[in-house]
């Protein structure tokens, strides 16, 4: 089996597998710790609109919050909006989310997402370099911490050096005329479904969770979100 | 014995052992509070941190010192590790795999009493700067819990619940003080101050703090209530709104001492109860409480501040003329941030100041004064307490304020001693005194 066959077919199954029962295990098992009801009479009832302004709320710092702030908040915006739009705005990726869902959406300008990909790789080594740096982000950090970050930073790399795998077809099916590159980033992006439900990546759903959680207990105060 | 009689008996008894541990501090114990302190919204949010380190910059004992150790989400190591060790999802394999984190030690937790207590006053700062939504107060609140239940909490906090058990206050203050202080109020106002009336609307309880440095405010309260045509009453025994059960970390305690509001206010009929001038009191007793007893109350809390705001806006409470000085007010945590009460301050305040200014960065997102969540209480921690102070500080300077308004007497007191260490002239006052003081004069002959 070529490379890039098994990158295609076996490698990725497995780690799609495991990024979905792994994540779903996550949240099931922490939704079955459960919680007790609330008896002191709340302000505010309205729990979903509150999980919604909790989850929107943090998108962007407090004013008070914003100076002096950490490096890595800007490195932060930059390689979340730089990875989304090169993600889910690249023709080939929606192209093999197509593949493998069905579904497809307009892609970005190429122009547009070869100019996120600056902003991401500098946003994450700005941020790698504050963990190492910082004194508080050192204290903080571990393995997972470190590794997270290198499963995310390997497929924008390995993805960089793809770019030439030129394909026979403009539809980009079968077999790219160079397939070690787009082998190499494929399992690369596997590396990263593997971990992902295991460490902080997981923050890529469970912020969610963990915000409307949150914009419940203090909407029901009347505090601030 | 009646039910409420046992079921008072079985409170104090297992505050009594929680306040036993003291003696003989064990990390496994802890190690298992902590764990059955992670419910389903805690695990969501320790399960979350990105390590950003956001939650640093937001925190003044991390400002003023810029030690790492203070960074509000490092203050979770142990209980964060004990739930990874024992209930996160993929705790037992990682156990078997030899990969889930350490037992938390003995020595651990006796380093981390310092972070968890001398280094956080649960003002939730850092709860509002967390991008990722996780209520870090919260869950200091709950790892509280499992150091005071093992042993770890200081020991001067297990004294003052100690007192605070055997005499009804945290710093033994019995109903013959306060009825003293009462009679002295009478004189001082004219008015009579009702005690133990059976079916008054009002519950009047107060915290140790305004029965021995303040009790201008009850007077002030009985001259306000007189002009508002407020029916109310204070009890002769629970009358003690503080709560260092909620402080401490143990809900055991704070159960135990609650409990004996409740059954004053159970006992006289009350409708309403009135939180005093006291951030965490209010939220033991509006928050906490019904949980910590497992019931709803057949009565309502209200904040001091919520009440004086709603006299005002139905016409009930008229003031005359208003103080010149320059006023800031300086939001208690527990009101303001966590207790929702921003706005009914400013507007009693705005009543009775011409020249209200604000702090930088007021209301939800004040700096505590220090001394909240039971740091106040710390020996061992009064040094960082009035470092952590100068956050505060220089805030009051760039406003220019030339007085301190505030709602609650432990912010009162600890900003008092604050400035005092610093050399700096700026009087501190009570909201409800102020207002008190500024009271449309009343015509009619006051004694009755």
């Amino acid at each position: 089996m070529e490379l890039l066959e098994f990158a295609r077919g076996p490698a990725l199954w497995f780690s799609l597998f495991v990024l979905v029962t792994g994540s779903a295990w996550r949240i099931i098992a922490i939704f079955r710790l459960g919680t007790k009801t609330d008896l002191s009479e709340p302000r505010s009832t309205r729990r979903f609109a509150a999980a919604l302004r909790g989850i929107f709320a943090r998108m962007i710092p407090r004013k008070e919050f914003r100076q002096g702030g950490k490096l890595g908040v800007f490195g932060g915006y930059f390689y979340h909006l730089g990875l989304a739009a090169i993600v889910f705005g690249y023709l080939p990726h929606i192209l093999f989310i197509e593949r493998l869902t069905g579904v497809a959406w307009p892609p970005l300008p190429e122009a547009l997402v070869y100019l996120a990909v600056g902003p991401t790789f500098i946003g994450l080594l700005m941020v790698l370099l504050e963990r190492l740096t910082d004194p508080v982000l050192r204290l903080l950090s571990g393995f997972d911490d470190y590794f997270s970050w290198f499963v995310v930073f390997l497929p924008l790399l390995t993805g960089m050096a793809a770019l030439g795998s030129a394909y026979p077809q403009p539809t980009l099916s079968g077999a790219p005329l160079y397939p070690l590159p787009l082998a190499i980033h494929l399992l690369s992006v596997e590396l990263l479904f593997l971990w992902l439900p295991f460490g902080n990546l997981a923050h890529a759903f469970l912020v969610f969770i963990s915000r409307g959680v949150t914009g419940v207990a203090l909407a029901r105060k009347g505090a601030a979100l | 014995m009646s039910t409420t009689a046992t079921t008072s008996n079985a409170l104090e008894k297992r505050a009594r052992a929680v306040l036993a541990s003291a003696a003989a501090p064990d990390a496994r114990m802890a190690a298992r509070e902590f764990v059955d302190q992670v419910n389903r919204d805690a695990a969501f949010q320790l399960e979350t941190c990105v390590r950003c380190g956001q939650c640093a910059d937001a925190c003044h004992f991390y400002l003023v010192t810029r030690d790492s150790r203070y960074t509000p989400v490092y203050k979770l190591r142990p209980m964060l590790r004990a739930y990874q060790r024992e209930r996160a999802p993929f705790a037992a394999v990682k156990r078997r795999l030899g990969l889930a984190p350490p037992e938390v030690t003995a020595a651990e937790l006796s380093e981390w009493s310092e972070l968890l207590y001398d280094a956080c006053n649960l003002c939730g700062r850092c709860t509002l700067a967390c991008p990722m939504g996780i209520d870090i107060a919260g869950l200091v609140r709950r790892a509280r819990e499992g150091m005071s239940a093992a042993g770890f909490a200081p020991a001067d906090l297990y004294k003052v619940a100690e007192r605070a058990l055997d005499s009804g206050s945290p710093v033994g203050i019995g109903w013959p003080t306060l009825k003293r202080q009462i009679e002295e109020q009478e004189k001082e106002t004219g008015l009579k101050i009702p005690v133990d009336v059976e079916g008054a609307d009002y519950l009047v309880i107060l915290s140790s703090i305004e029965i021995a440095s303040f009790p201008e405010t009850i007077g002030a309260l009985a001259r306000i209530f007189k002009q508002a045509k407020v029916s109310w009453t204070v009890p002769s025994a629970g009358f003690e709104a503080t709560n260092i059960g909620v402080q401490i970390g143990s809900r055991d305690v704070a159960a135990a001492l609650l409990s004996r509001v409740v059954e004053a206010a159970e006992r006289l009929k009350v409708k309403y109860v009135i939180s005093p001038e006291c951030g965490h009191a209010y939220s033991a007793l509006r928050w906490e409480g019904p949980n910590l007893l497992g019931r709803p109350y057949p009565f309502k809390v209200v904040q001091i501040m919520e009440l004086l705001d709603q006299l005002v806006r139905e016409g009930r409470l008229r003031t005359r003329g208003k103080d010149t000085r320059r006023f800031a007010f300086h939001d208690p945590c527990q009101l303001v941030r966590r207790g929702g009460i921003t706005e009914a301050p400013r507007r009693v305040m705005g009543g009775v100041s011409e020249r209200v200014v604000e702090l930088p960065s007021p209301g939800e997102a004040n700096f505590c004064c220090g001394g909240g969540g039971g740091v106040s209480a710390i020996r061992r921690a009064e040094k960082l307490r009035f470092a952590a102070f100068a956050c505060k500080k220089q805030q009051v300077e760039t406003a220019g304020a030339e007085a301190l308004v505030t709602a609650c007497a432990n912010c009162r007191n600890v900003l008092e001693e604050a400035i005092d260490t610093y050399h700096m002239t700026l009087p501190v006052l009570g909201l409800t005194e102020l207002v008190a003081q500024y009271l449309e004069p009343d015509p009619a002959p006051a004694l009755r």
